[in-house]
């Protein structure tokens, strides 16, 4: 176990080396001077010069990717042009947001999709298999934006329950802040739980129709004592793969729901960002979400060896 | 328990929940704006959005920006000129207090213009400021300014939100926790959310009405629907959807400010690209445009046609929309007089705002009846900044200049169009030099004359943005000589 778990480390590192050279490469090389975006069209070349030497962005490249990286490792990730904040401050205020939200989410679409998936599965065919399954695949079709405007105009707009967008803050209380969460939440939950369910329930049809499953209700098993021990166990792994890539999502594509909500979240940010060439904070934001998505992977590698031995011993 | 009951049972306990939270008091005021400050300090930048939440409200200047555009006294209460127009003497108002506690005098004067004008300034109209030679600290209450030549629009320079008064002492900060002069200061800011303003007890003119101002920041148009009929704000300022302006208007619940703005919107043209260095092409394409058929398509009729590039709501304003009258036939005559009979191919190149993406896909349209082909790309802005601004790399564009009284860009021979005209040049170092407003008049008639006669680029309209607000609401500006959000003197019915 230890060896595999330094292997996975060790691949980690690398992705993540990796990962730093193409996120700077590629922000860099977008066109367009941050001191041009915020001086505007009546700056003069000598203004624009000056903000350049204060931002520090007269350096060459290899200068200002090793400062970068050096800074990170250090934990520290720069300040940010526009806000003239510190990255890292900016990170963990939006962090407060995206990932409560992005777990809220996670939550709900597996609390809908365990069960969904499960009885799908275990009435294959009946009416009860067939309405879950069209309720996903409408869940999986509809764009989660026009849902989450469809929601605000029900709940926001007409029956006032909850207000259209924004956040109340931690300081407003926990339920206050998870009210405004909730249709956020909801929205991004309903096509990951679709998706989930399907898988849940195509994986354990699948195991249903293996020869363990046959032996061990030859012993005297029932149908659902036969699911419940043995088969859903090994229908947990492609559904653990799906949880980590939407997690992944989650933290990392929650941008247009956060934009719908008006929530300050780290999609938000960067989606900001992006637009006033806040170069600093588009690339310390992608490395955070980047180095976010490799080690839920690292982790969901981790959690198939503890599901399945067999892994362990082969890597 | 049946359906109805239920949905009844939990209305009503969502309307004690928002009873219960106190959602509405007397002398708050949350007022949404489409974009948010990148920073808090007014004097180096050129986001609008800073103006937007702090002009006024937060900072002060020597003089301000009333709504109707005039120039009122601010933290100068009076002032002399002399004779010779080189000396400002301004009297400061007394018992001024900057909002952390310390008095503001002559030396935070001198001290806010020689930064705006220093050798390594960041203020994006250092250019305005530069032709103050001294800053003189006459006695506490007195600043003397003396100026390299006579310069007719001083005291409007001033009222800019880049020569706000600030202080050394919290200048540090300034960024963050803005430290101003206003009638409200500084409270909060929940980045990316919403900034906070309170009342400043101590201020020392007519003090605010409103206790507390919850600026809140809401991009997305539909975002913005949502948020103003949900009635989470009483106030959305340069609302971004013009179509749901309708809607607004036939809800009792609401009244729509349709504000003035100085943006003059449009269709630049690189005068150094041929053949638009043809006077005779661009006259044409004058012609081809249906000014009333982009505002109507892309602005749902908001804004108002002008001929030349001057704010249409300005006294000195003089309309020429009938020297660029739309008649296609003559368009295509004159085209042919140029040598272009069969037409030719350019690019327009679209920054984000609706009006230039909305109104480039029409003006395609309108051109191409006449024969011209036009290459759209939509461009964000840091690219168009660069490309279009910077590299001069375009045939056409779209955009509204929305800095105040800016004709004075045709004078510069190496700002992006490339107007390079000698006799406008001499026209314009006139009137930077001239005081007397008979004479400024005349001047800015003449300049507004020639560059419509030379057809530099295509004059669209003015850009007008919607207000939405609760009906209750009292005080806005109706106009906006300034991108600005002044507070000061709302108030709920």
């Amino acid at each position: 176990m230890l060896r595999f778990v330094l292997k996975r480390l060790l691949s980690l590192v690398l992705s993540l080396a990796v990962a730093s050279v193409v996120i700077f490469l590629f922000v860099e090389v977008v066109p367009g001077d941050p001191a041009a975006y915020m001086l505007g069209m009546n700056a003069q070349e000598d203004t624009l010069n000056a903000l350049r030497e204060q931002l520090g962005l007269n350096g060459g490249l290899f200068e200002r990717y090793a400062s970068w990286v050096g800074g990170m490792l250090r934990g520290d990730f720069g300040t940010s042009y526009t806000y003239r904040t510190p990255v890292s401050e900016m990170i963990g205020e939006r962090m407060w947001i995206s990932l409560p939200l992005a777990l809220f989410a996670l939550a709900l679409s597996t609390a809908i999709a365990f069960p969904a998936g499960i009885w799908a599965a275990s009435k294959r065919g009946s009416f009860a298999d067939v309405s879950v399954m069209s309720l996903t695949q409408l869940g999986v079709a509809i764009p989660n934006f026009w849902f989450a405007m469809l929601m605000v105009l029900v709940f926001a707009i007409n029956l006032r329950w909850f207000s259209a967008g924004g956040f109340a803050g931690w300081d407003a209380g926990f339920w206050a802040a998870m009210k405004s969460l909730t249709l956020p939440a909801v929205a991004l939950a309903l096509p990951q739980a679709s998706i989930l369910a399907r898988v849940m329930r195509s994986s354990l049809l699948d195991t249903l129709g293996e020869d363990y499953i046959r032996t061990a209700r030859a012993k005297g098993l029932s149908r659902r004592q036969a699911l419940w021990r043995h088969a859903l166990r090994n229908a947990l792994i492609p559904v653990l793969t799906i949880i980590g890539l939407q997690f992944s999502f989650l933290m990392a594509g929650a941008i247009i729901i956060e934009n719908v909500f008006f929530l300050p979240g780290l999609g938000r940010l960067v989606f900001q960002s992006i637009s006033a060439r806040d170069l600093i904070v588009v690339e310390s934001v992608v490395m955070l979400l980047v180095f976010a998505v490799i080690v839920v992977n690292f982790l969901v590698d981790i959690a198939y060896a503890l599901v399945d031995p067999r892994l362990r011993v082969r890597a | 328990m049946n359906f109805l009951k239920l949905s009844k049972l939990m209305g009503a306990s969502a309307l004690a929940m928002m009873v219960a939270s106190g959602a509405f008091a007397e002398g708050d005021m949350t007022v949404a704006l489409q974009l948010e400050p990148p920073h808090l300090d007014p004097t180096s930048a050129a986001a609008g959005a800073i103006d937007s939440v702090l002009y006024s409200n937060v900072f002060e200047g020597l003089t301000r920006f009333a709504s109707d555009g005039s120039i009122i006294p601010g933290l100068a209460k009076s002032w002399e000129i002399s004779e010779d127009g080189l000396t400002y003497t301004f009297k400061l108002a007394e018992g001024v207090m900057f909002h952390d506690g310390t008095t503001m005098d002559a030396e935070d004067v001198k001290f806010s213009l020689d930064r705006a004008r220093a050798e390594d300034s960041t203020n994006a109209q250092k250019a305005l400021y530069a032709g103050i030679s001294t800053v003189d600290v006459v006695d506490p209450t007195t600043v003397k300014l003396t100026l390299a030549a006579p310069n007719g629009s001083m005291l409007f320079n001033l009222a800019w939100g880049d020569a706000v008064i600030v202080a050394p002492e919290s200048i540090e900060g300034i960024k963050q926790q803005p430290v101003g002069t206003g009638a409200f200061k500084f409270s909060d800011w929940v980045q990316g959310d919403s900034i906070t303003l309170e009342k400043n007890a101590a201020y020392w003119g007519t003090p605010a009405v409103l206790d507390k101002v919850t600026f809140k920041f809401i991009s997305d148009p539909s975002a913005a629907f949502a948020a103003v009929m949900a009635e989470d704000v009483d106030v959305f300022s340069g609302y971004p959807a013009p179509e749901n302006v309708p809607q607004f208007e036939a809800d009792a619940r609401f009244q729509v400010l349709i504000v003035n703005t100085e943006g003059e919107t449009i269709l630049s043209t690189n005068n150094k690209m041929p053949p638009f260095d043809n006077v005779m092409v661009r006259k044409a394409m004058s012609h081809a445009i249906d000014r009333q058929a982009i505002i109507d398509g892309a602005m749902f009729g908001l804004g108002t046609p002008i001929g030349t590039h001057f704010a249409e709501h300005n006294p000195d304003y003089v309309d020429l929309t009938a020297g660029s009258a739309y008649d296609p036939e003559l368009a295509k005559k004159m085209l042919a007089e140029a040598g272009f009979a069969d037409g030719f191919k350019t690019t327009l190149k679209l920054p984000p705002p609706s009006y230039a993406r909305r109104g480039g896909e029409i003006i395609a349209a309108q051109l191409r009846e006449v024969g011209i082909e036009t290459e759209i790309s939509n461009l964000e802005w840091a690219q168009w900044l660069e490309q279009v601004f910077k590299g001069k790399d375009f045939g056409l564009t779209i955009v509204s200049h929305t800095e105040p009284m800016d004709i004075g860009i045709y004078a510069r021979p190496d700002y992006y169009f490339q107007y390079d005209k000698p006799e406008f040049q001499a026209l314009n170092a006139k009137l930077e030099s001239e005081a007397d407003p008979a004479k400024r008049t005349e001047l800015t008639a003449a300049m507004q004359k020639m560059i419509a006669e030379d057809a530099v680029n295509g004059y669209l309209f003015q850009l007008a943005v919607p207000t939405i607000a609760k009906a209750g609401v009292v005080g806005l500006w109706e106009n906006a000589p300034t991108q600005a959000t002044d507070m000061t003197a709302v108030h709920w019915k």
